[in-house]
């Protein structure tokens, strides 16, 4: 059972994260896709007249199973059949990071940056707050993300996907190496 | 409910996010600075996954589990494509998730991603409200 909890070498995790593309396609003409969800839960909550929200979310609604799914999956996997040890990121990361303060990492998460507490912070602030609008803002003007483009319209070989999983990395890139070493200092 | 066989998959696919790490704000950093293979060999083994299967089915034939013709994914070009998958690239390296992780940080117990799910939703909110303006 020591699989379960030692985390997967690339080799496993991507293949079987492949593997979600013709599973879902079989089992119901259904296209793996998570930041539709987001747009899911704005038709059913918050629509207010915005014409992007105005159609059937209901029709839909295998989506926001399939991500309650995933959180179930996050739990097993990072609670229930946690990896005892850190998460073994290259010796050169870490010693960036800590170059910035950061201890060594537990976990998945540095729990220094990502806490309740720090949401207060402006470091906090931007890192999740506004992080994670330019996620959403982000994903559904590109009308999709790392699975829809990345994975999903990668393995169809399309090449709108390409652009985007591109630009995914150039605008990750720029930000990881220009703009979150000043955040990092706050 | 027919449906929840796609909880099911989900389950699947958050736990193997997980336990490949692909959740981890670290990974992603390390990715970004080209540190490791490990987040790059995940990409390079999933997407030929998934294509060499999507070859099969259609080289096949291959019909649902329930006998329906599968219809080929296609993603047509817009000009969002560009300027809209920047912006995620720049909230990528700041939260180190994209959408899918965002559940399954919640679930492995960074309960403060909630926060970061609830202002992505707005983010996807504030884009359907002003979408008529941006090229």
């Amino acid at each position: 059972m020591d699989f379960l909890y030692s985390p997967w070498p690339w080799y496993i995790a991507g293949p079987l994260i492949g593997i979600t593309v013709p599973l879902l396609l079989l089992m119901g003409n259904k296209q793996l896709g998570v930041s539709s969800t987001l747009r899911q839960i704005c038709a059913a909550c918050i629509p207010s007249n915005v014409q992007l929200f105005q159609y059937d979310w209901k029709k839909d609604s295998w989506n926001l199973l399939f991500v309650g799914g995933i959180l179930i999956g996050g739990f097993l996997g990072g609670i229930v059949f946690a990896n005892p040890d850190a998460v073994a990121i290259s010796p050169s990361t870490i010693a960036y990071l800590k170059s910035f303060g950061l201890n060594d990492p537990r976990g998945l998460m540095p729990a220094e940056l990502f806490n309740w507490s720090s949401l207060a912070s402006l470091k906090g602030f931007l890192l999740m707050i506004a992080g994670g609008f330019l996620v959403g803002f982000g994903t559904r003007y590109a009308r999709g993300c790392t699975s829809g483009h990345g994975i999903l319209g990668l393995s169809a070989l399309q090449w709108p996907s390409l652009l985007a999983t591109a630009s995914f990395f150039i605008g990750g890139i720029l930000f990881s190496h220009y703009v979150l070493p000043y955040i990092l200092s706050l | 409910m027919k449906n929840i066989k796609y909880l099911v998959v989900g389950i699947f696919f958050g736990f193997v996010l997980t336990k490949g790490e692909a959740i981890s704000w670290y990974r992603i950093q390390e990715m970004f600075h080209f540190e490791s293979f490990h987040m790059f060999g995940i990409f390079m083994t999933a997407i030929p996954t998934g294509a060499i299967c999507l070859l099969i089915i259609r080289k096949f034939n291959i019909r649902t589990f329930d006998h329906q013709p599968i219809e080929m994914p296609r993603k047509e070009y817009h000009h969002g494509i560009i300027p809209g998958s920047l912006i995620f690239g720049f909230g990528w390296a700041l939260t180190g998730a994209c959408p899918g992780p965002l559940y399954a940080q919640i679930g492995a117990g960074y309960t403060v991603t909630i926060v970061t799910l609830m202002a992505a939703i707005l983010g996807t909110w504030t884009y359907g409200k002003i979408q008529t303006y941006l090229p």
